[in-house]
């Protein structure tokens, strides 16, 4: 007789047992990586006095801490003012990455130069230097051309930041394109132009996406540069959150309310990104 | 419309030490379909993509009529190109895949729907303008990618292995297709397969190459009639050619039978010289070779049966081709007779002489050697 098994997922040769385990510690590592943000969201719900006392997982939930987050009292840092300052900075950034990366990307994709290799490890090499050594001379620099407290710094700084990254996404998208269809836009009779618009770039739509998601979630987090050159006007989200951080009385569930409200587009963004990104990557299929 | 010239065309491929294809030298006609056949590695589709200016020349010319074409760019030649996995923009329906060519050249945008609908309606496309290529079966992608072709009305056709990506049946009906469209069209076509029924069947003309070089550039018959050298009677035929090294010493011998030649053959007297004939030259039944069926191929129509002989001290293998139904079994013994043309080619390869051959002595004048008072034929080939 052979024994039925209708359904399964085992592999050949391979015992539930071991599957079960397996899937058992996957579960426990995902659940203790999750568990800080979970006790995150649900601080935010609570008083502040349960909050800072032995944790208790059933309460009363309230919005009221997240009130007093975004109520701007006077001489504080308005929510609205710090929002709308990173959502420029992230987008004007995430722009110009986008312009510069994908001739950038096309070049080294399509029409590789001699050497394209040591090209792309310039590019992420300059990922490789602590940030913190940067900060010295970028700060001179900034402080030279009087642009410290100023939104500019911060736009130049993240396209910086993000521009490595963006050219080694999109190449891979780029690489990605069969080389046919290039081809075929070439004897079709299409110039540089015709061809980015109307073959590249709606082919590489997905990653493309997938790349400025990435680059808008990066530059939303940053903390450390907005910090140090821009902590009195034109502060961002990341800094907004901070101020919250009181000398007196408790602060934990207002800390962790306005890191909610720091996080959610970031989660979207993240949502967004990895369902696109999937598109993105299968994109080979498209023969 | 438009002729197409090789003239001692090379390519290197960066890094390689020997050409991809080299100095090639070839005329095309107006209106001729020529095929480029060969194994993989041949140089096939590098002179294909030559032509189309998708790869640079590192010496000699290409023309297309009488213009210069060797560093011009693919969009200023004025031809069209269908690729092996058809390259349709996946983002396009058809019609925009079609009509594509006509758009970057600036064609109005009423005469470019007629014409696309024109070409839709001969490839019997109409009722799928607005699908996306996926959504089109392998048959239905390969016509747009033809039809992408015929919208553009260009100099010259370039097809690289059109039909590989189809199956069995479906490829030989399409083979047939396309050959009647080219045809119908009159397109001067440069038509790259490594199959060399497709090539036989479809080519006016079918210029086999290996390692880069020319073999032979001739009408199919003559390919397979004449031969220019031991690679081109092996690569056209299928079963191929019987292909055996003997001594040249008079009489010549096969597995110790002695050959009986219609015609002197001119080679030094104990060169290593080999013989080749087609299986349609080998009777299985009686005569002096001597040999074992190693297989037996029954097609229906006809069999082959692949036998094993003693020849020179060593063993080979040889094809016999003979009507069904053919009662012999796989470890039989069995007597062979050649009787039919046979070609001798040189040491190195080249063709000596073909020769109506047979193991009996009888008549040999008469209907074999006719094909070969056809020098105008022999003569079109260029052996390398």
């Amino acid at each position: 007789m052979i024994r039925r098994r209708l359904g399964t997922r085992l592999g050949v040769g391979e015992r539930r047992s071991a599957h079960v385990a397996l899937a058992l510690t996957a579960w426990l590592l995902a659940l203790i990586f999750f568990f800080p943000v979970f006790w995150m969201v649900l601080s935010s719900f609570k008083e502040e006095q349960d909050a800072n006392t032995s944790p208790k997982l059933f309460f009363s939930p309230t919005l009221d801490r997240y009130r007093d987050v975004t109520s701007n009292p006077e001489g504080t840092l308005a929510f609205g003012d710090a929002a709308t300052n990173s959502a420029i900075v992230v987008l004007l950034s995430t722009l110009i990455v986008l312009a510069l990366a994908i001739p950038a990307a096309y070049a080294l994709a399509i029409r590789p130069v001699p050497k394209w290799r040591d090209v792309l490890f310039f590019f992420i090499s300059t990922k490789f230097l602590p940030i913190v050594a940067s900060i010295l001379p970028i700060w001179v620099l900034a402080n030279h051309f009087e642009k410290l407290n100023t939104l500019t710094v911060l736009v130049v700084l993240y396209t910086a930041i993000n521009l490595p990254l963006a050219v080694w996404m999109l190449r891979s998208f780029f690489v990605e394109i069969p080389r046919e269809l290039i081809e075929a836009a070439d004897i079709d009779g299409a110039k540089l132009r015709g061809q980015l618009t109307s073959i590249i770039l709606p082919i590489a739509a997905p990653g493309i996406a997938a790349t400025a998601l990435l680059c808008v979630i990066f530059a939303w987090n940053e903390y450390f540069y907005a910090v140090q050159l821009n902590p009195i006007e034109g502060s961002t989200v990341p800094m907004w959150v901070t101020t919250n951080i009181s000398t007196r009385g408790d602060f934990l569930a207002k800390l962790s309310a306005a890191s909610v409200l720091a996080c959610i587009p970031v989660v979207l963004a993240g949502w967004l990104a990895q369902k696109r990104m999937i598109r993105g990557l299968s994109m080979g299929a498209i023969k | 419309m438009a002729s197409v010239h090789y003239e001692l065309a090379t390519r290197f491929y960066p890094g390689t030490p020997r050409p991809a294809v080299n100095e090639l030298d070839l005329d095309i006609d107006d209106g001729e379909l020529l095929v480029l056949v060969g194994p993989s590695g041949s140089g096939k589709t590098t002179a294909l993509r030559m032509l189309a200016g998708l790869e640079p020349l590192d010496g000699g010319r290409v023309r297309i009529g009488n213009r210069d074409v060797s560093s011009v760019h693919p969009r200023d030649r004025d031809i069209a190109m269908v690729f092996q996995n058809y390259a349709l923009y996946p983002q396009l329906n058809v019609a925009q895949n079609m009509g594509f060519a006509l758009k970057q050249r600036g064609v109005p945008k009423a005469e470019r729907m007629q014409r696309v609908r024109d070409v839709a309606k001969l490839l019997d496309l109409e009722a799928f303008l607005d699908r996306k290529p996926r959504n089109l079966s392998g048959g239905q992608r390969q016509r747009v990618a033809m039809g992408r072709a015929i919208v553009r009305r260009p100099q010259v056709y370039l097809m690289d292995e059109p039909l590989s990506n189809l199956d069995a049946k479906l490829r030989v009906q399409t083979r047939a297709e396309l050959a009647e469209l080219q045809a119908r069209l009159g397109v001067t076509t440069v038509y790259v397969t490594h199959d060399q029924v497709e090539a036989m069947t479809m080519g006016h003309r079918v210029a086999v190459l290996r390692d880069g070089e020319l073999q032979q550039c001739d009408i199919p018959s003559t390919l397979y009639h004449v031969p220019a050298n031991v690679f081109v009677a092996g690569f056209i035929g299928s079963p191929a050619m019987n292909q055996l090294p003997v001594a040249a010493i008079m009489p010549l011998r096969i597995a110790g039978a002695e050959l009986h030649l219609s015609d002197p053959v001119d080679a030094d007297e104990g060169d290593r010289i080999v013989v080749g004939f087609r299986p349609e030259a080998l009777r299985v039944g009686t005569g002096p070779i001597s040999g074992r069926i190693r297989a037996v191929e029954d097609l229906g129509s006809e069999v082959f049966v692949h036998t094993v002989i003693e020849h020179e001290l060593e063993t080979a293998t040889l094809v016999a081709k003979t009507a069904a139904p053919f009662a012999g079994q796989i470890g039989d013994n069995v007597s062979l007779a050649l009787s039919g043309t046979m070609h001798v080619f040189e040491p190195e390869g080249a063709r000596l002489a073909t020769v109506t051959a047979s193991t009996e002595a009888r008549d040999l004048s008469g209907a074999f050697v006719q094909l070969l008072d056809r020098p105008d034929r022999a003569e079109r080939g260029k052996p390398a």
